[in-house]
């Protein structure tokens, strides 16, 4: 039993009287901090979630039930749509480039949002509400670690989300409406060899431009134990980020915000492509989750886990 | 002749003075008074930059707005200009806004006087850069209307040193009159809407402004003065102009005077403009290079009908402009590829989702060419059999395609023809795309019985969907006299169709309509039959001028710079980051305390303060020995499981010191790996089993599987097959049961439970104590958190008793447990045996328990206090002597309450 007045020996004391206490290994053996939860480990504990599973059929099914839908009939020409817009749907059934650019469209805007959120902002909330992170933590897998590896893992998702939403519009696309030339509605058509490097291109501008939602989703995640209020609140960001766009009196101001450069991947169907805007949105995307996520570095290693 | 008028200046009705306000420059307004011949007082505002003073003065530019438009119109452009350091005069033309007059279209008696007289006093200004005397160094920018005004003024006074004319006309007997076989206006084919729409908006604007200003205006003419209202009456009503009008027109048009320009001039003109075409521009441009004047020439993608068009393209008329000015105003030369070319232009590439705008790309060539183009031309032939066309009495219906000032985007979905009354020929799929920048041409052969035929000849885009797009609604009109009325006796006649930068895609097809209406131009009233035909028997070859040109750089390099600086950055600092990180963590994992290496656990001095104040644990020092079970005991509140949390790293003591063998714990310190532990109940992944739950547990561990002892583990779980099934699926006993044996993966030296034995029944309470007492061998220990004293006493070889986050005892059980000194009477009548028992010295009841009271007999004899009570009428029926751990918990509990002040 140790009284309390042994405290004056401590550690620091220590180390200033210049014992140099160093001694043996600490951890027991063949613990190693850097090999703890690896990412192998969590791509399987993620899928084996049934709502990983859905997200990701609901990438492969949501092409399948477009292409159903125009089956059924012409795209119906909104009064008020914007002229380029509706030049889009119309193309949407010429090429299978065009259809997944259709697909990205129709699925950028929300429910990618609405995916990478649910990767990104449940990945941490979830264990805490399941009781699961203290016992994580308590390995220990360093906090540090822990964050790298979920938070690559809840980007890995959603990158194969997005990729197997375009895979599968490209499929869908080629199989219905053939392996035909990129057409734009201002601006031109490219080959249909050309059109898919613009697809993909198109793709990876939408997972650069997706990056602040993923940051802000992370963020709340380490933040809250409630999954579903990080992956609400990085859909509230979004959409009040949104809002503010559809504000013109804003004027230049709304460059600044995080949603403003979300479509500058059109830029990829103009010929020659113009590429300021999605270098403008990337840099904005690159800055906005730099942000976030040294937030939430900063904030999950103090943070005390009451979960 | 302008320079013997003698000025009237500074008859001025208001000086106004408007303090910058740190804006970089201040303005005056004034009524000027101008124009001896034709006095007329003018609405002026003059913006002085604060770097141009009488020691440092500063070019000066004039800066006019457009037909309709007052100096307000040009506020924006005018501070950009001063910003930029120029002294900068706006004014509201005659017949405009609040200046006098009456509007004689850039007359050069009137209007081009009165600008004249306005360089004068600009000239008087000491902040203005001086050529001379009574020359000031000067610009003039303007756009249609003030474009015009510019050349105008250019040509008749040569004091104008630069000049950037926007979006204007070269002949407006033209412009109004076009005939597309190069007929002349005399026979031009009247271009009626945009005519009625300039017309109808000014009078009107006249009309109301009469009645507010005072001034006199009609219904009738407006503000139009009488021979420009004639004019358009008598060209109105018959379609046709007369050699007077043409002359009216062409004096105040700068066809009249482009041959004498010497200033260098920037042409800039819209692509979307049905009003000024391209080729008002082309003819400026052409009229400036015989004089030998400096000419460059921008096409953008605004106009008239396209408005200011791309963001882009507006950004890029701005530079370009004030690059122009710093050349000829400043002396400056900017080495920008883009500045330095004579011909720039923009097509449209895409569009904007975001402002749902469209797009430009810039192209770039070294030489303006003209709408011939340079080079050999693209050939593309269209067919098809000669067609009877009617053109309809009264011209009505008629095909629209263009409305004045609508916008492509709102007119490209109305753009239609009327079944019988066009032809269309069309060519086969083009292979590869093709960029026209310039005027096409086509050949026509046309058969009219009135031996006169109006046509309107147009170029459309036809898709491979068969959608048709007619690039920015562009017509042209011809009219042809002498026609056979057979049509194989027609010659073909060449019609120049209006200039384009415009791609044709690959796949697509040129589609040549040749109709008899549009509602844009005044056509025959009276109903006729052509016959129209292409001009080499069934096909006809479509001429396509092009310019080789390069695209011109925007800020991608900068940008590219930027993100890749930025990655690069962030790249460098996750590296720094993560190498801190990990030589803070074998640091950490080095340093430590030989002498405690053999104990598991020592704690010292330790505190914890919650964020919202309450203080949850203070002052806690205890120590856990190898082999030993120790109890950490406690009612709810005595801050057990904020002791465990801060043993496990989840959360930062405020003070105080952790050490497990040795080395002090730290959130994720590596020696946390030879602790297993059940914090706050279990913790599982909910739809998995419980075996792949402690196999996924272990994995996350990163440790071999061999050294986990997963059988040895799970029987002391128990679970037998439910181990299979899904968590969810689990009672609350099942759980705590698989924590257990979560906890023991990998039989951990130090073991820490949290009231394990909740939700556990008795045999399996019993088995655990044994399972407990067998583990902590081998240099183990265990440490049990509960707040069932009964629990710990019969399971722990030590116990830390805890209230209200302090220590309040710590010890071996059966020293604890020697303390006590509490004694059960099982009585009658309790609160009668209470009162007797106060009334005892050394003798203190503690608590009432079932049919009884618990009472501290420090100083007393049991014997004594039976004597007591019994003598005060109370039955005692058993004495029990209370030497267990809960009385002794009791005890010192209410000691600590005691102490307390």
């Amino acid at each position: 039993m140790i009284a309390p007045s042994d405290r004056s020996n401590s550690a620091t004391d220590q180390r200033a009287a210049g014992m140099a206490p160093r001694f043996g290994d600490d951890a027991a053996p063949g613990y190693r901090a850097e090999a703890t939860l690896s990412i192998g480990l969590e791509i399987r504990r993620q899928l084996s979630r049934r709502r990983t599973k859905l997200m990701l059929g609901l990438m492969v099914v949501l092409p399948v039930v477009l292409y159903l839908a125009f089956q059924f009939g012409p795209a119906d020409e909104g009064e008020n749509a914007d002229e380029a817009l509706r030049g889009l749907v119309d193309l949407a059934t010429s090429s299978a480039a065009n259809f997944a650019v259709f697909t990205l469209l129709m699925s950028a805007s929300f429910l990618l949002v609405l995916v990478v959120a649910l990767f990104c902002g449940d990945t941490v909330a979830s264990e805490a509400s399941w009781g699961s992170l203290r016992y994580l933590l308590a390995i220990p897998v360093p906090r540090g670690r822990l964050l790298t590896v979920k938070l690559t893992v809840g980007l890995l998702y959603s990158a194969v989300a997005l990729v197997l939403l375009t895979g599968t519009a490209l499929v869908v696309g080629v199989l219905a409406f053939g392996w035909e030339p990129l057409r734009a509605p201002v601006g031109g058509e490219s080959p249909p060899g050309e059109g898919l490097v613009r697809v993909i291109a198109a793709a990876g501008y939408i997972a650069v431009a997706l990056l602040p939602v993923a940051s802000v989703a992370f963020f709340l995640s380490v933040s809250t134990d409630a999954p579903l209020g990080a992956v609400g609140g990085a859909i509230l960001f979004q959409i009040v980020s949104a809002i503010l766009e559809a504000i013109t009196a804003l004027g230049s101001l709304r460059s600044l915000l995080p949603t403003y450069y979300t479509d500058a991947w059109f830029g990829l169907l103009s010929d020659p492509i113009r590429i300021e805007d999605m270098l403008r949105g990337g840099i904005s995307a690159l800055v906005y989750s730099t942000i976030f996520l040294m937030l939430a570095w900063w904030r999950f290693p103090r943070k005390d886990v009451v979960s | 002749m302008i320079g013997l008028v003698v000025l009237s200046v500074l008859a001025a009705t208001v000086i106004g003075f408007v303090g910058g306000d740190g804006a970089g420059y201040r303005t005056e307004e004034r009524m000027l008074r101008v124009n001896a011949a034709d006095p007329v007082e003018l609405d002026t505002t003059l913006y002085v930059p604060g770097t141009a003073t009488p020691s440092n003065p500063a070019p000066a530019v004039l800066l006019s707005h457009g037909f309709g438009g007052t100096k307000a119109s040009v506020a924006a452009a005018a501070e950009e200009l001063a910003e930029h350091g120029y002294v900068v005069l706006t004014w509201t033309a005659r017949g405009f806004g609040r200046s006098g007059g009456r509007i004689h279209l850039n007359s050069p008696e009137h209007e081009v006087a009165d600008a004249a007289d306005l360089l004068d006093w600009v000239a008087s200004r000491p902040e203005v850069l001086s050529d001379g005397r009574g020359d000031p160094r000067v610009g003039v920018v303007g756009a249609s209307y003030g474009g015009a005004l510019a050349l105008l003024l250019a040509g008749y006074d040569d004091r104008v040193d630069a000049l950037v004319p926007q979006m204007t006309w070269h002949d407006l007997a033209a412009v109004f009159l076009p005939e597309a076989t190069g007929a002349g206006p005399a026979n031009g084919v009247f271009k009626r809407a945009w005519a009625g729409v300039f017309f109808g908006a000014v009078t009107g604007i006249g009309a109301e402004q009469g009645r507010l200003g005072g001034v006199s205006a009609d219904p009738e003419c407006g503000r139009f003065a009488a021979e420009i209202c004639r004019a358009y009456q008598e060209v109105a009503a018959t379609g046709r102009a007369s050699e007077q009008v043409i002359t009216l027109l062409r004096q105040r048009s700068p066809v009249s005077v482009v041959d004498r320009i010497t200033a260098p001039t920037l042409v800039v003109q819209g692509t979307a403009d049905t009003l000024f075409p391209l080729s008002e521009a082309d003819a400026i441009v052409q009229g400036l290079a015989r004089a030998g004047t400096p000419v460059a020439v921008t096409w953008a993608s605004g106009g008239h009908d396209g408005g200011e068009g791309a963001d882009t393209d507006t950004e890029r008329i701005r530079r370009l402009s004030l690059r122009w000015l710093d050349r000829y105003l400043w002396g400056v030369d900017d080495q920008a590829e883009e500045a330095l070319a004579a011909f720039t232009y923009s097509r449209v590439t895409g569009f904007d989702l975001n402002e749902g705008e469209l797009t430009t790309a810039t192209f770039q060539a070294s030489a303006y060419p003209g709408l011939d183009g340079e080079g050999t031309p693209h050939r593309v032939t269209v067919e098809g059999e000669p067609v009877q066309i009617a053109s309809p009495p009264g011209g009505t219906p008629a095909a629209l395609s263009s409305l004045p000032g609508a916008g492509p985007e709102v007119t490209s979905g109305l753009v239609v023809d009327i079944p019988g009354q066009y032809a269309r020929y069309l060519s086969a799929p083009l292979e590869t795309a093709l960029d026209v920048t310039g005027a096409p041409t086509v050949d026509i052969r046309v058969a009219s019985p009135t031996g006169e035929a109006v046509l309107f000849v147009k170029l459309y885009d036809v898709g491979p969907d068969g959608r048709s797009t007619l690039p920015n609604g562009q017509v042209a009109p011809v009219r042809l006299t002498g026609l056979p009325s057979e049509i194989t006796e027609a010659e073909p006649v060449t019609v120049t169709l209006p200039a384009l930068a415009y791609r044709f895609e690959a796949g697509h097809r040129l589609g040549v309509v040749i109709a008899t209406s549009d509602q844009a131009y005044a056509g025959p009233d009276d109903p006729r039959l052509y016959t129209v035909a292409l001009g080499a028997g069934d096909a006809a070859e479509v001429t396509l001028p092009q310019v080789p040109a390069t695209v011109v750089a925007g800020s991608e390099r900068v940008l590219w710079a930027v993100l890749v600086g930025l990655v690069v950055a962030l790249a460098g600092l996750v590296g720094v980051a993560s190498g801190v990180a990990r030589i803070r963590r074998r640091r950490v994992s080095r340093v430590g305390f030989p002498d405690y290496r053999e104990v598991p656990l020592v704690v010292r001095g330790l505190r914890k303060v919650y964020t919202d104040g309450f203080v949850a644990v203070d002052d806690l020092t205890f120590t856990v020995q190898p082999g030993r079970v120790v109890g950490l005991l406690g009612p709810n509140g005595a801050g057990k499981t904020t002791t465990l949390r801060m043993l496990l790293g989840l959360i930062r003591p405020t003070a105080g010191e952790i050490l497990v063998f040795g080395h002090p714990l730290t959130p994720g310190a590596p020696v946390l790996s030879r602790i297993g532990a059940l914090v706050e109940g279990p913790g599982f992944l909910p739809h998995l089993s419980g075996l792949d739950n402690l196999r996924l547990y272990w994995q996350a561990t990163g440790r071999p599987i061999s050294q986990a002892r997963l059988d040895e583990v799970l029987h002391i779980a128990g679970l037998g097959e439910a181990v299979h099934r899904k968590v969810r699926t689990y009672s609350h006993g099942m759980r705590q049961r698989l924590a257990i044996a979560q906890a023991m993966l990998g039989m951990p030296q130090l073991l820490i439970l949290d009231e394990p034995t909740d939700g556990l029944d008795p045999p399996q309470i019993a088995q655990m104590r044994q399972v407990l007492r067998r583990y902590a061998t081998d240099g183990r220990a265990v440490l049990v958190s509960s707040h069932l004293l009964a629990e710990v006493e019969q399971t722990c070889t030590d116990v830390v008793v805890m209230h209200r986050g302090t220590l309040v005892a710590a010890g071996p059980v059966a020293e604890i447990v020697g303390d006590s000194r509490t004694v059960l009477f099982g009585v009658s009548d309790v609160e009668a045996a209470e009162r007797v028992l106060r009334e005892l010295p050394g003798v203190r009841p503690v608590a009432r328990d079932a049919g009884g009271l618990i009472v501290d007999i420090d100083g007393a004899s049991r014997g004594e206090v039976v004597a007591a009570l019994v003598t005060s009428g109370i039955a005692v029926e058993r004495v029990v002597p209370r030497q267990r751990l809960e009385d002794a918990f009791l005890a010192l509990v209410a000691d600590g309450e005691e102490r307390r002040p």
